[in-house]
């Protein structure tokens, strides 16, 4: 879009506020800009967002990327790739390390698949 | 034994470095800040704006004349070092330290950011160093050595964007990174990383990075490299420090970590202070909550260092006169290639130098409170605030970026059609955003938004509970990878230059170690083409490889040009085939200035034979060019073509201390032959006991003036120190042997 410096007509509601008016004007706009990217961010997740995760449970870099692709495949991000593993551990009474490099391997998808059904 | 401690005079042991990184643990996490020292005493001098002293360090050139004192200016200096070795870098590291840097930054390698994931092992970058676990424990714990050496905290910084953000931070938080680049906007702008992506991504980097206290800059900056007339662009970055400032404050993360990347928009021949500080002002008006990271204008640098050097101090002069509590430098050959070893120094030296030299400006000036200060700023803000109201009125931050709000080149309200549009629905990591179902759950520390762990019997305020804690409670839960690639690594690259880190063998270096780049300065009378052909075949005649032209400056268009080359060199030195002799020893200016005071001294001196050159004996003994005659020695000069007999019966007359004579001819080693006849007039006199004889001049070798029977000879640059400390320090001898 092409537009021309219209800035004196734009301002008008701007013109009599002191600077600390306009400061708190500022603030009060940006906040309308930020919070609904914040709410986004606290309903979603993302493949990297499930790898930081997995990474904080003790699981290889190496293995967060198949786990996290297993969950895509297997439509389980919605629960979390974390949550994934946890389960299966506990399903099986394993440990956390162990449920991630069997699920790492390709292994044991359906059983955690329908551990959520 | 553990590696714990650098010797200022070995270099340091990148095999060492790298030992036992599996065991690695930072010692720290967080950001921190230098010390001010208020009325800091260093020499004659009280300093304002200084802060604690080094206990080891390279102060400026002329720091020589002032006790080799070394103040430390306020801001915490950056210098960005990624040569795409990070072995080679750690030495560039250890010399930045030594000059006052106390905040690296690594910049990624090329493609990084699109990256889905970690990568692991050491490969070698472009235009920056793949960042990976082994690399920064290698950095790191070779910066824990360095900050104990230098006596101050170092600041390690890296990137924590692209499409996998969240992994990084992660890995930053384990390892204590200290300092990380996090600006969604960055990605959906520069990086067409999808906008949800980068936004949902963005809060969980963020959360972590406020747990591991890491300090966070932003991305604005590169708004105003990437406008096409970059001192339009002033409103829309307000807008984006705004927005990521606040976006992070609401994740969690501390104000005093939330560090602004500004640049002063403009360069010369631009008014730039004028354009420049109203913005500065601006910005530190409306984000005053929040740090500044004073960076330095890259956006109308040419390949001149001198040109790119001043336009960084007057980036400063804006930094003195508003606020920087970080100042970043700029290598001053950024405009012709990967900055090199020289440039990182000079950029930490050049900030400062101008920081020091502008120590208190501000206890004696202010800026005013009314004029055309007052006024562009307050337009700024105004127009910062439209920009922000519009977002709004378009359905929010995606729409605006949609429509290309963002790095349009007219001034807001103006828009040319120029900016930067990225769809809602598209870009990398598109379709990759999944909803979190009603029990999603993620059992870890440090993770934003919804998080069910209560149907496990979990506490929201401690979710990794539920797994006996996660790395960030239990370190010993990190998996630590080593190398994945058995080509592509640091030791593959140790071992192929091992003989020039093990052996005599030296060549020298510009970025890597043995590279064998050099460069050369020169005049050619001639235009800028002709004048860059005939520099290359300069270089291929001085055996040169790949001779390069890397800046031309014409000083006449018909007169001739100015030419900075670089090429390699292609053979090594053996250190061991040389002889080296020691650097000349000298006393202090003020310990030759005591010794005379005490005791005073009277030197005879001329040009003797038929020599009528007198500079180089003026130079000597003149106050003027630091000679002799400072420090308080009486000098009785008896002029140019003066006949040995002469001189020697001066010295008996005045009962002189020392007879000094000068000679420049040296045809038929008469020279020499005056020197011996001194000597031997002095014998024949009887003084030769009570009298030091000193000689000098362009062609005479010290040793082979002493051979005639003198105290002392004195070569090509010679200095009136270096006499002076031979008279003191001989007549205190004489006066022993007494």
């Amino acid at each position: 879009m092409k537009r021309a410096d219209d800035f004196q007509e734009r301002r008008k509601h701007l013109a009599n506020m002191t600077d600390e008016e306009l400061y708190n004007h500022f603030w009060k706009v940006t906040e309308q800009v930020v919070d609904p990217l914040l709410e986004l961010g606290r309903k979603n997740t993302t493949p990297s967002v499930e790898r930081a995760v997995l990474l904080r449970m003790g699981i290889s870099s190496l293995d967060t990327k198949a786990i996290v692709e297993g969950c895509m495949d297997k439509g389980l991000m919605g629960k979390g790739a974390g949550h994934v593993v946890y389960k299966v551990a506990k399903a099986k009474d394993i440990t956390i390390k162990e449920a991630a490099a069997m699920l790492a391997a390709g292994e044991g998808w359906d059983e955690a698949a329908a551990l959520f059904k | 034994m553990a590696y714990d401690k650098l010797e200022k005079d070995v270099k340091i042991d990148i095999e060492r470095v790298l030992e036992d990184l599996d065991k690695y643990e930072p010692r720290r996490r967080g950001w921190v800040w230098r010390n001010h020292e208020k009325d800091l005493k260093m020499g004659p001098f009280t300093f304002h704006d200084m802060t604690t002293p080094l206990k080891q360090s390279v102060g400026l050139p002329s720091s020589k004349y002032f006790d080799g004192m070394d103040p430390q200016p306020l801001p915490v200096i950056t210098t960005e070092i990624a040569s795409g070795r990070f072995e080679d870098d750690i030495r560039r590291m250890r010399m930045a330290a030594w000059h006052g840097a106390d905040h690296i930054m690594v910049i990624r390698t090329a493609g990084q950011s699109h990256m889905d994931g970690l990568i692991e092992g050491t490969p070698q970058g472009i235009g920056g160093v793949p960042i990976t676990r082994k690399q920064v424990r290698a950095q790191r714990k070779a910066l824990d050595l360095i900050e104990d050496e230098v006596g101050r905290p170092i600041n390690y910084h890296s990137y924590v964007s692209g499409v996998a953000g969240p992994d990084v931070a992660v890995m930053f938080a384990e390892e204590g990174i200290n300092g990380a680049h996090q600006d969604p906007q960055y990605n959906v702008l520069y990086r067409n990383i999808n906008c949800v992506r980068s936004f949902v991504d963005a809060c969980e980097s963020k959360k972590i990075m406020a747990w591991a206290d890491i300090a966070q800059i932003d991305g604005a900056h590169n708004a105003n490299a990437t406008a096409r007339e970059a001192w339009k662009v002033m409103p829309e970055l307000i807008v984006q420090h705004a927005i990521n400032s606040l976006f992070s404050r609401k994740v969690g993360m501390k104000p005093g970590n939330i560090c602004l990347s500004t640049v002063p928009p403009t360069a010369p021949p631009a008014p730039c202070v004028y354009l420049d500080l109203p913005y500065a002002v601006a910005l530190r008006d409306l984000l005053r909550d929040y740090k500044m990271r004073a960076q330095m204008n890259t956006k109308y640098m040419e390949a001149s260092a001198r040109e790119a050097t001043v336009t960084h101090v007057l980036n400063m002069l804006i930094s003195k006169l508003t606020s920087a509590d970080i100042q970043s430098t700029i290598t001053p050959d950024e405009g012709r290639n990967v900055p090199w070893h020289i440039y990182n120094i000079e950029a930490c030296d050049t900030a400062k130098q101008t920081f020091v030299g502008m120590d208190g400006l501000m206890e004696m000036v202010e800026l005013k409170k009314d004029g055309p200060l007052a006024e562009m700023s307050r337009e700024i803000r105004e127009r910062a605030t439209l920009f922000m109201e519009e977002i709004v009125e378009v359905g929010g931050y995606f729409q605006a970026v949609q429509e290309g709000f963002f790095v349009d080149s007219g001034k807001y309200p103006e828009r040319n059609g120029d900016g930067i549009a990225r769809k809602i629905e598209g870009g990398i990591g598109y379709g990759f955003v999944y909803e979190r179902d009603e029990d999603y759950m993620a059992p870890v520390t440090a993770h934003y938004g919804y998080n069910n762990v209560e149907q496990y019997g979990g506490d929201p305020k401690n979710p990794s509970a539920l797994i006996g804690g996660c790395t960030f409670e239990d370190r010993s839960k990190i998996v630590y990878i080593d190398e994945l690639d058995d080509q592509d690594n640091v030791n593959v690259r140790l071992a192929e230059v091992e003989k020039y880190r093990k052996t005599s063998l030296v060549k020298p270096e510009m970025e890597w170690l043995a590279d064998g780049t050099i460069m050369l300065n020169m005049f050619i009378p001639e235009n800028k083409r002709v004048a860059e052909v005939v520099a290359v075949e300069i270089g291929k005649k001085l055996g040169l490889v790949d001779p390069e032209v890397i800046n031309r400056e014409v000083m006449q268009e018909a007169e001739g040009t100015r030419i900075e080359m670089k090429g390699k060199v292609d053979f090594d030195i053996d250190v061991d085939s040389l002889v080296i002799p020691p650097e000349p020893h000298v006393l202090s200016d003020a310990e030759i200035r005591a010794d005379i005071d005490e005791k005073p001294m009277k030197v005879v001196c001329a040009t003797v034979g038929e020599d009528e050159h007198s500079v180089g004996l003026r130079e000597i003994i003149d106050i003027k060019h630091g000679g002799i005659e400072k420090y308080g020695i009486e000098v009785h000069y008896l002029g140019t073509s003066c006949p040995v007999e002469k001189l020697v019966d001066a010295a008996v007359e005045l009962n002189a201390d020392a007879i000094m004579a000068s000679t420049i001819i040296s045809h038929d080693n008469i020279h020499y032959k005056n020197m011996k006849r001194i000597h031997e007039l002095a014998v024949e006199k009887g003084i030769r006991d009570q009298v030091m004889i000193l000689c000098g001049g362009t062609q005479v070798i010290p040793e082979e003036a002493v051979k005639q029977g003198i105290d002392a000879g004195f070569g090509r640059n010679s200095h009136g120190v270096d006499v002076a400390t031979f008279l003191v320090e001989r007549r205190r001898e004489m006066n022993a042997n007494k």
